[in-house]
């Protein structure tokens, strides 16, 4: 066939579609107009639909407080729910339904005292026996919550969760009506911070009674939070609408809030670039280039509390009892071509281990200060002194979940050790759930990949995971120097102390070097330029009642 | 004729089982199971979640359990989607990929046998040519390639239709998801009908009607038009039940909540009920359409008699 041909049949079919398209498109179709300048004459004035719509990622699992799981379904919660702490747009945190508390001097007891004007979206008042309730539920076994572990620091809490204890001997009481006191294991100087936490929100008792595992439906769901639910198509998306019972209505501009379903970047893009979606989930990295070059102004790219980083097999050979090695394998990459070929967001290389978070100074290998080619000079050191040699090359292989970010990863820090050591790498990548049980039992691997997102901002979210006991112990690290320094610091209450504890154990673990530290996460949101009130956080919490939208 | 449907009926039950059967065994073979997750779970609320859906009791105790449910018409809650059973699910599902995957088979049917027609009648002419390599340019680019292109140039640069979501459900949400599951189709159905009624016309009670001068309009549709369809039709069949329960490419790249994305979500969650139900309920379809074929075979061709 010839050319010209091709090119006829092609433009008949493109016809045809266009033909199509405007037969079902009627006359309502068009984007936004992109003439007048966003926020009027003032750039204040409000656009006449406040409506807000989030790209929001997976389908949330389930909207329960206490059942929940993962960043969609907790991004909904924030608005649905309140908890007795809340969180200004910038991460601080200020008074929810509680307006004031008071610690108790060993720092063991925490008094508050509750919003009297609160009330749920039905009308009804909130009371302290609402939250008795509702911790009392979030830690009972029957309530199936993978997340218990954020209020283990209350007493009884383990024991509760365990099924030991009732639920009615977790240290929670209501005092009177508008008094919620709760008592701690140990001090805690997070704690007012987990409070901010879906695990810790109150549910409505008697819709729950009353609806059982129905009650988060359109309809049955009663919350406290400034929009309650109004609509939920499974795989489409959540619709919220203001709720008139909240207690700042009147400061609430918005009158809907959409989440949607955007588990495909390069579509969430897409919806974007046709002003479907106001804020997105996150950027396909393939696209970055187009994005710098196109909607830099609405780029909010901003460090998150992540870590990503590889964890080496430190019960088997070759990593077993091997520092040396391991210390050769993570001086020998370099992270700063990593973030900026690869991940290519901004990502902060990492040579430590927690990311910035509150009060809390990261620690770093000592080397971070040095250049790419000393570090190199003594990754080959190492290396040689570990045994290994070019006649005697390591033979390892990385193991990643399938996805392509990880991929090029791998396959980058594969070829880094080869040029740099002469290891021969072999990569292999299994499906997550299959991923999750290989990583788990420590068997068959040598060298995995891992991540982890800070459940709440303090380094202890971050310390404990390399615990001797800890089941997301994936290095298989067992340093009893390390365990000392983290109990000491969960049971110090000072908080100046505290930190100086887990900073030391930071620094031990960075010494033994069981996980190789690669960078810590970015967040990558896109923001139409007409949003009100975004503010980055390192939690990358947001709550769309502090958000309005400019006129465009 | 109601003989040969009630034995067809009865014939699906077997096939049914060792469908679940098969389904069953398998999804619980795959490593990893709906509850893992990065989170290390309590022991104690492992096993009540395990209790909770009798995942503690041995398998053909399950398999036994399941098989009962079923036949009362319950196909348990979705273990990933926890406020949701696996027949609400499928039931949200259903009706957005039926209606996205019919137009698309009506619009196949429609486009693809008139071009295929046309091209048959026009053989070797440019008229032919046209078709087919439009046809073959369908079959050949990925809808995931297509998709993106179809929303890049009617959604962000002209702005007529939507990128994504079914929003009110209205035609202007549907026409680019249609459109994409349709082109691949409309492809298969016009070089299906056309090779087909390119033998049809060359058959001998063709060349008689052409001899007692009927009007070629009169001997395509009254005479050829039926036979040529045969293939047509036991390409169908089959197609549409694939279509209708969802595409799960399509749904993604349109934010559709069409039923495919729950297979292959609820496949690599391990959802073990929903994957099943989806199993099932696809199984249930193809058959019923394979039913359909051969009836519409009878009606097609007088040859094929049921009796």
């Amino acid at each position: 066939m010839t050319v010209t041909r091709l090119r006829l049949s092609l433009s008949l079919t493109l016809t045809a579609l266009m033909l199509a398209a405007c037969g079902g498109g009627g006359g309502e179709a068009g984007s936004a107009s992109r003439g007048a300048p966003v926020g009027g004459a003032s750039g204040q004035e409000l656009a006449a639909a406040q409506v807000l719509r989030w790209g929001n990622g997976a389908e949330p699992q389930t909207i329960d407080p206490h059942r929940g799981e993962g960043v969609p379904g907790s991004n909904i919660q924030r608005d649905l729910f309140e908890g007795l702490i809340n969180e200004a747009p910038n991460g601080d945190l200020v008074p929810g339904s509680a307006v004031a508390w008071e610690i108790s001097d060993d720092l063991l007891t925490y008094t508050f005292e509750l919003r009297r004007e609160a009330r749920w979206s039905n009308g009804d008042p909130m009371t302290a026996e609402d939250w008795v309730y509702s911790l009392r539920r979030s830690l009972d076994p029957k309530t199936l919550s993978r997340y218990t572990f954020i209020l283990s620091p209350i007493l009884n809490a383990a024991a509760v969760a365990a099924g030991e204890l009732p639920p009615a001997e977790l240290g929670v009481r209501a005092i009177d009506d508008y008094t919620l006191e709760i008592k701690l294991e140990g001090p805690t100087p997070y704690f007012l911070g987990l409070l901010t936490h879906a695990t810790s929100f109150a549910v409505h008792r008697a819709s729950v009674e009353t609806h059982g595992d129905r009650f988060t439906r359109p309809g049955n769901l009663v919350s406290n939070g400034a929009f309650v639910l109004d609509e939920w198509v499974v795989q489409s998306h959540v619709k919220l609408v203001r709720n008139p019972y909240y207690w700042d209505n009147a400061n609430t501009t918005l009158e809907e809030v959409w989440f949607y379903v955007t588990e495909d970047q390069s579509a969430e893009l897409r919806r974007y670039r046709a002003d479907e979606l106001d804020i997105t989930y996150t950027v396909p990295k393939r696209q970055m280039d187009w994005i710098r070059e196109n909607v830099s102004a609405e780029m909010k790219f901003a460090p998150y509390l992540g870590s990503y980083y590889y964890a080496f097999n430190t019960i088997r050979p070759p990593f077993e009892d091997n520092p040396k090695l391991r210390r050769a394998l993570s001086l020998a990459i370099d992270r700063d071509i990593i973030t900026r070929e690869i991940t290519n967001a901004g990502e902060i290389p990492a040579f430590g281990f927690v990311p910035p978070v509150n009060g809390y100074e990261g620690q770093q290998m000592p080397e971070a200060a040095w250049t790419q080619a000393e570090r190199e000079a003594q990754a080959r050191r190492l290396y040689a002194e570990a045994g290994y040699s070019p006649a005697n090359p390591l033979r390892t292989e990385i193991m990643y979940n399938t996805q392509e970010d990880h991929r090029r990863i791998a396959v980058a820090i594969a070829a880094m050790w080869n040029e740099v050591l002469g290891v021969e790498v072999s990569i292999l990548n299994q499906e997550w759930k299959v991923f999750l049980d290989t990583r788990r039992q420590k068997i068959d691997t040598q060298v995995v990949r891992n991540g982890w997102i800070g459940d709440y901002n303090d380094a202890n979210s971050f310390a404990e995971l390399m615990l001797s006991t800890s089941g997301l112990n994936d290095a298989g690290y067992a340093n009893p120097a390390y365990d000392a320094l983290v109990h000491a610091a969960s049971r110090e209450g000072d908080l100046a102390r505290r930190a100086d504890l887990l900073q030391q154990a930071e620094a031990v673990m960075l010494e033994d070097m069981p996980v190789l530290p690669i960078y810590f996460y970015v967040t990558t949101r896109l923001v139409k330029p007409w949003v009100g009130g975004y503010e980055t956080n390192i939690m990358d919490h947001h709550r769309s009642k502090n958000f309005l939208i400019l006129e465009h | 004729m109601l003989r040969y449907s009630l034995r067809r009926f009865l014939g699906a039950i077997p096939t049914l089982f060792i469908l679940i059967a098969v389904a069953f065994f398998m999804i619980r073979l795959a490593p990893g199971g709906p509850f893992d997750s990065e989170k290390v779970l309590l022991p104690e609320i492992e096993a009540n979640l395990r209790a909770t859906y009798h995942l503690d009791e041995p398998l053909y105790r399950q398999f036994a359990r399941y098989i009962g449910n079923i036949v009362r018409g319950d196909f348990g809650p979705s273990f990933q989607y926890r406020d949701y059973t696996v027949t609400e699910l499928i039931m949200t599902g259903f009706p957005v990929s039926l209606r996205l995957g019919g137009s698309a088979m009506l619009l196949a049917l429609l486009i693809g046998v008139t071009a295929g027609s046309i091209a048959a009648l026009s053989q070797n002419t440019r008229v032919d040519y046209a078709v087919m390599s439009a046809s073959m340019t369908g079959i050949s680019i990925p809808n995931f390639v297509m998709a993106p292109i179809l929303i890049l140039i009617f959604a962000v640069y002209l702005g007529w239709l939507p990128a994504g979501g079914l929003g009110d459900g209205s035609l202007r949400n549907l026409v680019l998801p249609v459109i994409s599951l349709a082109l691949p189709q409309i492809a298969y159905v016009s070089r299906l009908t056309r090779g087909s009624m390119i033998e049809v016309l060359r058959s001998p009670f063709i060349r008689t009607a052409k001899a007692q001068g009927l009007p070629l309009a009169k001997i395509l549709l009254r005479h050829a038009l039926k036979p040529a369809l045969l293939p047509v039709v036991s390409y169908i069949g089959p197609a549409t039940a694939a279509v209708i329960t969802g595409s799960v490419v399509i749904e993604q790249i349109f934010g559709v909540p069409g039923l495919g994305r729950f297979f292959v979500q609820g496949a690599l969650n391990r959802d073990y009920t929903l994957v099943m139900g989806v199993v099932i309920f696809y199984g249930v379809l193809i058959i019923a359409f394979n039913f359909l074929v051969d009836l519409a075979y009878a009606w097609l061709d007088p040859k094929v008699k049921y009796s």
